[in-house]
This record gives C-alpha cells, structure tokens and sequence, in this order.
C-alpha cells in the first residue's frame, strides 16, 4: 500500500531528451529501480534507460483476436445449423467459407479493442490525479516542450536530502520536491 | 546545369536526417504546440468559421426536411423501383465510404510503411474517415425503409426466434461497417490522447482544463506509459490495414456476388479498394488545401505533402484505371452476350454520358496531369483535381450501380433511373453535415497530432556522444 501522504518524489528537469536518458541511464547504473521519465513524446531511448523492456499489450491483442474469432465463428455455427437453420439454395448449413468473413472482422474488433483498453488498463489510465501535476513546473512542460526524470520515495535508496543532491549532480535545470 | 538541378534539391533536405523535409525549418516544440493548441484554445473564433460552420449546417437541414419526409413516407419518395432497385442511397454509401478509407490508409499503412510524412495530416485524415463513415453508414440504415427497426440486422436472442441470415454478403456488411466505424473512433481517439494533455496543461479557462483533463485521462507522459502506447498504436495500426481492405471488399461482394452483368466479376475487391483510396485522397485533399490557408499551417503541412499525395492519387488512379480496362476486357474476352451488352449499353446506352463523366473525371483528367511536378505543386490545381476526382468517383459508383441494373437480362424488365428532388436532398444534406461535422472538430480538437510532430523535430534526435558521457 503506497503512502498517501509526505513524499512522492523527487522531479528532476531536463531540457534535452539526450540530458534525459544519461541521467537515466546514470541512476539506473547507480541502483536507482522506482524511478520514471516524462516526456512530450516517445522517447524509446528513455524507457531502455529505466529498464522497461517490454509490455503486455500484445498478449492482450492476441487473446482479444482469438476471442473474438472464437465468439463470432461459434455464433454463426450455432445459429446456422441448430438455432435457425435455413435452406440457401440447397447449401449445407454449417457453410463455413462464408462464415470466415464476419469472424475475420471480429477477430479485428476484439483484438483492436483489447489493444485499446489493454493499454489504458496496464497504464493505469484513466486517473485523474495524480501527484506529479502538484510540481509547480510539471504541468507547464512534461506534455510541451521538457523532459523529467522522477525518483520516486518508495525506492529503498531514497533518502530526500541525499537523494536530492545525487539528482543534483546529474545536472539538471532543476529539482523539486513532489507531495502527495 | 548540374548545380541548377541540385540547388533547390539542397534546401528540401534536413541537414539533421539528411531526408526530405516535410516540416518548414525552424520549428520548436514550443512553437508546434502553441501553434497547433492556440487554433483550439483560442477564445476567438474566427468570423470565417461561423460563415462556414452557417453555410454546413444549412446545407445540413436539408437532409433532416429529407429524412423526416422519407421517415414519414416511405422510400417510395425516392427514385428506387423496379429494375433500379439500389440508387443514390448505395452509391452515396459506397461513395462515403470509401472516402472514409484514406484516412485509415494515412494514419495505419503509412504509419506501418513509416512514412513519417504523414504525421501532420493523420489526425484530420482521421476525422475525415469518422465523419465519412457516419455519412455512410446513414444510408443502409434509411434504405432499410424502417430504420427504426435497423437492430434486427444483429445477431440477437429474441422473441421472434430468427437469427440473420450469415451467409449473405449484405450482413458481411454489417460486421465489416460497424467494425470499421468502431476501431477507427478508437484509433483516433488513442491518438489524441496525450494530446488532450497537452490541452488540458495549455489551456486557460477553467472549463477547458477540466473538459480536455477529463478526456486525456490523465495523461502524464511516462516512459511505460509511452511505450505501451507505441505498442497498442503500432497493433492498431497492424489491426487497421486488413480492416480496411476487408472492407471495401465486402462492399464490394454486395455486388461481385450477384450475378448480374456488371456486377458479377471478381476484379471488384481490388478495383473497390483502389478506388476509395483514390477518392480518399482527393477529399483529404479538399481539406487541407483550404484548411493549411485558413489556419496558416503551411509549415506543417507543406507542399511537400500536397505533392505525395498527388502521387498515391497518381498510383491509385493506375490501379482504377486498370479495372475500368479489365471489365472491359472481360465484357469481350468472356463471349457473354449479357456482358458484352452490358458495357454496350454502359458506353453508349441511354446513360452513356454518366459513362463518359467517369472516364473524364477520374482517368483523363488527373492520370494524364498528375505526372507533372509542377501542377502536383501547384494547389489551386491540386484542389481542381480534388473535386474532379471526387465527381468521378461518385459517378463510378452510379455507373456501377445504375447502368447494370436498369437493363440486365429480359427488355421486358427494362427501365430507367432518373432521381427525385429526395434524392438530391438527402445526398448534399450529407455533404452538409460532413462539413459541419468537420468543422466542429477543427475548433475543437487538435486537428494535427502535437506529440507526433515532436517526434520529427531536430530537437528529438538523442545524441549517442551526449548521452556516453554518462561516465561510470
């Protein structure tokens, strides 16, 4: 259970990606593991830096499209040859070519769907609130033009005095204290 | 000559990537974000705006007068009967539709192709497709005649115990529209995402800050959360691509499965999609042409940008071409006497001309000019070809739809096609609400994707020497 109350973390402000991912880099190497970057847009090289490798989105993507391919194919057996079996010109009922088509558009939907939702859910999206918009310069260049790097208290390495002044040493434009 | 040839060439290139350039030289972050956010965060609405916001939203009345007529009528108001039984509400659904699809190819199989090019006009390219696809998908749902009962098209349990009919091209349809409608609000909307963010941080009023907080959900830019995203647009993107092949295809299974004359052939999948990619393109192009004028976007979307879309038009154009050729050929090179009639009928029948407008529009005009780099540059021309290519291609669906159906096998059964003042109605009201549509996301959403725009300024490039210096 995180604390709600003292200390995020500390935000530290860069003005170049490049100034981003060393310092990232740095504090990984330095044994840094709860920490994150904000950036205006993608920055792959920054992610590398804090150790995120990889993501579950595509597993997600995968069982969605399999679901649906098995929801909407099933469906139309079901309904074709048990719950509503019709004559179309003498062909058989459980005419499967034609049923590829409306499952080939679900196998889409589901997948594309799970993509979606799967990401905003492994993000944590959506959440109104959160601490880092209480530093004062965080809202004014994280989705414009600057490039930050949080070490966040539940780090076993975290210590506010200390830890502010090994940010420090990575030269950034700036470090402020975060607050819940 | 040589250094002539090479000078010009010189300044397109990006000294930072050694590409082309496709954004204007001294751009920021800063001033992308300002620029692209002020067109929306503004509290003053340009006069310009209102005028034309006023004149889509009369145009727009006239297909709510058409549809409470028809809605209290019947479809009998319209020109459809027997032989032509698919008239305007067909081809304007196929017409809409497939103008829909250069959107989806914009922001998916460029994004794929990694045409970075295409960044600063995805985001309205998209729009264009929603809004396209819900011009389009009004018309099935009114040419049902009881619209209000448009939900037994759904596979649902209920007290009738009947269930659709899966084998019919028509309810393919259903699956592949409603699925196209469904994944591309959903790519658009993922795609605004972080923008909404950057809305919600840059705007003023307070109303502002907590409409844009509210739908970017929060966005905060993390490196996890960024990747993911990359991910989810890159699988969508992947999900996006079949789709929209898929459903033009279907689209046009309505008719290849027929077996009207005409109708009955298996060019039309790749002649359908080709086609919509076509029209597609020329209406992206009737709207930012005037919309890189009106907002002075020109550093964004450049005439760099004009110029590749005239080529895909171009190649696209090639493909149609092709397809007009094959069903000719087929009408000759299958011995069928209903064929060959047929494409007899459709050159210089009674509705030939309709025949003629097509070939004009889409093949002699734009396939012989656009070879030019000059008039390709050239925007007053590009927005001349625009609306050619636009006119053609919905005659192509009404020689499609019209000239195979009004004189197929018996005389006896044959009969013209000539539409009424509903039909004229319900179609521009569409071309209103289509506008109006549009205009309303102009003023109100970020109309070129902030955060993907960053990505191709000098400043986004990683110094590998800068960050080595990370000594340890």
């Amino acid at each position: 259970m995180p604390p709600r109350e003292g200390t995020y973390g500390l935000l530290a402000e860069f003005d170049t990606p490049s100034d981003l991912v060393r310092a990232a880099q740095q504090a990984r190497h330095d044994g840094w593991r709860r920490m994150d970057c904000y950036t205006p847009y993608p920055v792959e090289e920054a992610a590398e830096a804090i150790g995120f490798h990889r993501n579950k989105v595509p597993l997600l993507t995968l069982i969605g499209g399999l679901m649906g391919v098995a929801a909407m194919f099933s469906l139309e057996t079901w309904v074709s040859t048990l719950a509503y079996p019709l004559n179309i010109g003498g062909r058989p009922t459980y005419s499967w070519p034609a049923f590829i088509i409306p499952a080939y558009e679900w196998t889409i939907l589901f997948a594309g769907l799970s993509a979606a939702f799967g990401m905003l859910a492994l993000n944590g999206l959506p959440t109104l609130y959160h601490p880092l918009f209480n530093a004062p310069n965080f809202r004014d260049g994280a989705t414009t033009d600057k490039f930050f790097l949080c070490l966040e208290a539940l780090d076993p390495k975290f210590d506010l005095v200390e830890s502010k002044k090994y940010l420090e040493g990575l030269q950034p434009v700036s470090v402020v204290e975060v607050e819940y | 000559m040589a250094t002539t040839d090479l000078k010009p060439k010189d300044h397109e290139i990006d000294p930072a990537t050694g590409e082309y350039r496709v954004i204007a030289p001294g751009q920021t972050f800063k001033s992308v974000t300002e620029k692209i956010a002020r067109i929306v965060l503004t509290p003053h609405t340009p006069l310009g705006w209102f005028a034309l916001f006023g004149v889509g939203g009369a145009v727009a009345t006239f297909l709510l007068v058409a549809l409470t007529w028809l809605f209290l009528k019947g479809t009998g108001i319209w020109a459809i009967s027997q032989p032509v039984a698919w008239g305007f509400a067909i081809i304007n659904f196929v017409w809409w539709i497939g103008i829909g699809h250069a959107g989806t190819l914009i922001s998916a199989i460029l994004l794929l192709f990694k045409q970075s090019w295409r960044n600063s006009i995805n985001r309205f390219a998209e729009a264009m497709t929603i809004f396209a696809v819900v011009c389009a998908g009004l018309f099935p749902l009114i040419h049902i005649g009881r619209p209000w009962l448009g939900y037994w098209l759904l596979p649902y349990p209920n007290t009738m115990n009947v269930w659709p009919q899966f084998r019919s091209p028509l309810l393919w349809d259903v699956f592949a529209v409603s699925t196209y409608a469904t994944i591309s609000v959903v790519f658009w909307y993922i795609g605004m995402v972080p923008d909404f963010g950057t809305m919600r941080d840059r705007a003023d009023s307070k109303l502002a800050q907590y409409v844009y907080g509210l739908v970017s959900l929060g966005w905060r830019g993390s490196a996890r959360h960024w990747m993911r995203y990359e991910t989810a647009s890159l699988l969508l993107a992947g999900l996006a691509t079949p789709l929209v092949l898929s459903v033009h295809t279907v689209i046009s299974f309505d008719f290849a499965v027929a077996v009207l004359p005409g109708w009955h052939t298996t060019i039309f999948p790749p002649y359908f999609v080709a086609g919509a990619i076509y029209s597609g393109f020329a209406m992206v192009l009737t709207l930012a042409i005037p919309l890189r004028k009106f907002y002075h976007l020109e550093g964004l979307v450049t005439d760099r940008h004009i110029d590749n879309m005239g080529k895909v038009m171009l190649a696209t154009g090639f493909i149609v071409a092709y397809g007009y050729g094959m069903e000719v050929f087929m009408a000759w090179y299958s011995a069928s006497h209903w064929e060959s009639f047929m494409m007899w009928n459709r050159m210089f029948g009674p509705m030939g001309w309709s025949y003629w407008v097509l070939i004009t529009c889409n093949l002699a005009i734009p396939l012989t000019t656009l070879w030019s780099r000059k008039l390709r540059t050239s925007i007053p021309y590009m927005f001349f070809i625009s609306i050619v290519v636009n006119t053609g291609m919905w005659f192509e669906r009404f020689v499609i739809v019209v000239t195979s159906l009004y004189r197929d096998f018996l005389p006896s059964s044959w009969g013209t096609y000539r539409a009424t003042k509903w039909d004229y109605m319900t179609y521009v009201g569409t071309l209103g609400l289509f506008t109006a549509l549009f205009l309303l996301f102009v003023r109100f959403l970020p109309m070129i994707p902030m955060s993907e725009i960053r990505m191709m300024l000098p400043g986004a490039k990683i110094t590998p020497k800068k960050v080595a210096e990370a000594g340890d």
